[in-house]
């Protein structure tokens, strides 16, 4: 159905814009939302979708135009006040309280009391529970946030930000970090949603998303609103030509690859979970890379591919046993600095947890992991600090001020390639990437498929984990699956098919 | 664009500290001379040479509330070593010390207990406060023992020339204070360490992923903060020509103070040398002020905590916006 102009917005945005020190991040910008619909809003990295986000959700209350709920005027002293009317926000950011337990973050601020004016911990209990089941997550609601791989802690926050009362659901980027099957649990639900007469905005870099899932769709660049309609009425390749503002010619194709010697060879890797239950993570798994080739990583959620990464660093040395060789030496890893020197590099999953020093400039976490590049004499040079940020700043088009930008003030995209420039300057001779692209828009994704075939080729081993499978597909030579912790698959390049590798995933 | 760029958040307390100067130069006619400021220099130098040190214990996230008790035991032991020589009892052994040979040991004395923090802190994963707390007690207790309860005093022109003499017309103290803050600025800008220390502070995960050793970093930190304390000891004794066995006391909190004032986060990763000496220097203006406009010490300690107070809530309002 369209939306005529009789059909009255939830919630509108006139006309607004937001400055922060040195960038206009929304110019005039325009949105509205409407009941049972589905609003996507798509742009590049830093084109202010976030930003708009935080000042329809009360994050923001500083900025110019008006928010209009049900026709009247409304402005937000806070969060709790937008909660109040009904709005909700999934922050791309995960908010949660690492310490605390799943219920315990649901509902934060708000918890159930009994008469006693005690915390009602098992109406809490309950009711988490409750939540999380029509998410189809499996875990205790009792158990730590920081027991929970990303994606899982992505469900809980997308269970407290249902736990209200909601007429409008933001969700920024909710699946960046998700697994197929929890996408089509998510995706169910905002259907059912949908039909309950909730409206939602909906952010996402994944465009074929925007074909299933949205009925409106509103484009952003650099600060403006440069379209807005209903999906059905633009193909989605004119959608990515207007967020880029120009043709797209060059996608992604694969160069051949010329196989070297064997880089890295891993034997009987397995381990342990931590505490006593003797439980494996990952069991004796094997495989090797060579030098100019792509090995990719396929599992599903839980199978152990970031586990499997974090062993071969040596984050758990008293939990994981199994051999490394790196060119035919066997080495013995048990701490990350030994793996680095031993020329591995990581890109880690969770950018603001194990990628960045939020508060430090860009040049500076650029350099963070290979400072000896940036010596002179011993002592650090500013001029090769900057001149190194400067060059991965335009090679991966980091949206920024300058290279003395503190990386938090960067919208999430922008810190993820500072996280891959990072590694990057390393050098290194293997290449780890834990789900690389995450949050990153459709055109600089090609940018990084680029760089990581680039590097192939110049004799790098590289081992990529990712969940899109037809990401892993596109820059792999090869592929392995892991099932459970177990290794549990492999195909050459000839003979990739999704439902192949799929099949190889799935639990038997 | 070469230049290093001055970060903006230490521009805050330096305008407050001219501000503050400014202000006690119409208020006092004492304030703005040549003496006086020589004075409230020299008062602050042994601030500042703590300060420096719980600067970069703070940047790693961590405290350090020992460095008052290292001051004391540190200044003992330098002080009796010079006056008394080195005596093992039983031993019948006798070494006598140099003013030289008693400054070292007094200052290896410093790192090691400054060492004994940093090994609690990462071998056996106490937290900084608790493990310092610990310290603080510890190192009084020694000083006790070793100077059973009396002052050393009388320790002659020599030592006495480190706290109170002049040199190419600045006080000792000042120019010592001067050394400390161009070594650790230039340690914090343009070494690895320096910034690894930032890195731990900000984000203590992604620097061990990072390859960086942290543990060693944070050892490395604590130790400098003794020594650094070592140094206050030998001001504070040199001043008095005596060391005290309860010099020191609640110099952690002035340290703190001077390092908040100036703008450094407790949390950890955010912050600068240059922030707290200007910090430093707040507090001995204030100091020097209030007494020359005769205010009541108590008055003065109130004052103190309210304009620590104000500081956070400034910086903290700055940076919302
Ligand atoms: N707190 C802030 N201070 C200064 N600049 C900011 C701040 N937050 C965002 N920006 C800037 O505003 C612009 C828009 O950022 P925003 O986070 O809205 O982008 P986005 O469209 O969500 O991008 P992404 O797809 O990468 O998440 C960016 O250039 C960003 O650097
Ligand atoms: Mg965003």
């Amino acid at each position: 159905m369209k939306a005529s102009a009789t059909d009255k917005a939830i919630i509108e945005a006139r006309k607004i814009t937001k400055q922060f020190p040195g960038v206009l991040a929304l110019n005039n910008v325009d949105l509205r939302v409407y009941a049972g619909k589905v609003n996507a809003v798509v742009g590049e990295n830093g084109a202010g979708k976030s930003t708009l986000m935080n000042i329809l959700s009360g994050v923001y209350t500083e900025y110019d135009g008006e928010l209009l709920l049900d026709g009247q005027k409304i402005k937000f002293k806070d969060t709790t006040d937008a909660r109040n009317v009904g709005i909700s926000i999934i922050h791309q950011e995960l908010q949660l309280v690492p310490q605390l337990s799943i219920a315990e973050n649901i509902f934060l601020g708000r918890e159930p009391l009994t008469k006693m004016r005690t915390i009602d911990r098992q109406k809490m209990e309950e009711e988490s529970r409750v939540l999380l089941s029509k998410l189809e997550l499996d875990a205790d609601v009792n158990g730590k946030i920081s027991s929970l791989r990303i994606g899982q802690q992505q469900i809980v926050e997308i269970a407290k930000a249902l736990s209200f009362d909601v007429r409008v659901l933001i969700m920024d980027e909710p699946t960046s970090a998700l697994s197929e099957s929890e996408t089509t649990t998510l995706f169910k639900l905002i259907e059912s949603l949908k039909r309950d007469g909730v409206a939602i905005v909906y952010i996402t870099h994944k465009m074929n998303e925007l074909t299933q899932l949205a009925d409106f769709v509103t484009v952003l660049r650099d600060g403006c609103s440069v379209h807005e309609s209903a999906v059905k009425n633009i193909p989605v390749d004119d959608v990515v030509k207007l967020m880029v503002g120009r043709d797209i010619q060059d996608f992604f194709v694969k160069q051949p690859h010329v196989k070297g010697d064997v880089r890295l060879k891993i034997e009987n890797m397995s381990m342990k979970k931590s505490g006593k239950s003797g439980k494996y993570l990952l069991k004796n798994i094997s495989f090797d890379v060579h030098a100019s080739e792509v090995l990719g990583i396929y599992g599903l959620m839980g199978a152990g591919r970031t586990e499997l990464f974090e062993a071969i660093l040596g984050l758990h040395p008293t939990r994981t046993s199994g051999t490394v060789c790196i060119d035919q030496k066997s080495i013995k890893i048990s701490s990350p600095d030994v793996a680095i020197k031993a020329g591995i590099a990581f890109i880690p999953e969770d950018r603001k947890h194990d990628g960045l020093v939020l508060n430090m400039a860009i040049a500076h976490n650029i350099s963070l992991a290979s400072m000896d590049k940036i010596l002179k004499n011993g002592l650090l040079s500013a001029n090769l600090e900057q001149k190194q940020a400067e060059m991965y700043r335009e090679k991966l088009k980091i949206k920024s001020t300058s290279s003395s930008q503190s990386v938090a003030k960067l919208s999430g995209g922008n810190q993820q390639k500072v996280v891959v420039s990072k590694w990057l300057a390393t050098d290194p001779k293997i290449l780890f990437l834990d789900e690389p692209t995450r949050g990153i828009d459709v055109n600089a994704k090609n940018e990084i498929y680029k760089i990581i075939d680039d590097l192939a080729v110049e004799g790098i081993a590289i081992v990529i984990v990712s969940s899109e499978l037809p990401e892993i597909m596109a820059i792999s030579d090869r592929i392995i699956t892991l099932c459970e912790g177990r290794y549990s698959g492999e195909f050459a390049r000839a003979e990739f098919t999704e439902e192949k590798i799929l099949h190889a995933a799935l639990p038997q | 664009m070469k230049k290093q760029k001055i970060d903006i958040s230490n521009l805050q307390p330096l305008i407050a500290l001219i501000l503050m100067a400014v202000a006690m130069t119409m208020m006092s006619d004492h304030f703005a001379t040549k003496d006086n400021l020589f004075n409230v220099a020299r008062q602050i130098s042994v601030n500042i040479c703590i300060s420096v040190g719980m600067t970069m214990v703070i940047l790693t996230g961590g405290i350090d509330l020992s460095v008052g008790s290292i001051l004391a035991f540190t200044g003992a032991v330098a002080a009796g070593l010079f006056k008394n020589g080195l005596e093992i009892e039983g031993m019948n052994l006798f070494v006598g010390t140099t003013l030289f040979g008693a400054i070292c040991i007094a200052l290896v004395v410093g790192v090691f207990l400054g060492w004994f923090n940093g090994l609690m802190i990462t071998k056996f994963k106490v937290p900084p406060f608790v493990a310092t707390l610990a310290m603080l007690t510890i190192a009084r207790g020694l000083t006790m023992l070793y100077t059973k309860g009396f002052p050393i005093t009388q320790l002659g022109g020599q030592f006495n020339y480190i706290g109170t003499g002049w040199f190419l017309g600045m006080p000792m103290p000042v120019w010592i204070s001067i050394v400390v803050i161009s070594v650790s600025v230039f340690f914090m800008n343009k070494t690895r360490t320096g910034r690894y220390i930032y890195a731990i502070g900000g984000n203590e995960r992604a620097a061990i992923l990072s390859g960086i050793k942290v543990n060693k970093v944070k050892l490395f930190v604590y130790m400098i903060a003794g020594a650094l304390a070592g140094i206050g000891g030998l001001l504070v004794t040199a001043r008095l020509d005596s060391a005290q066995p309860n010099a020191g006391m609640g110099y952690e909190l002035d340290s703190i103070a001077a390092v908040v004032i100036g703008g450094t986060s407790l949390s950890g990763g955010k912050g600068s040398i240059i922030g707290t000496v200007i910090g430093a220097g707040i507090i001995g203006v204030l100091n020097n002020g209030l007494v020359l406009l005769n205010v009541s010490p108590f008055w003065q300690q109130v004052i103190k905590g309210l304009v620590i107070l104000l500081a956070v809530i400034i910086d903290k309002i700055q940076k919302e916006k």
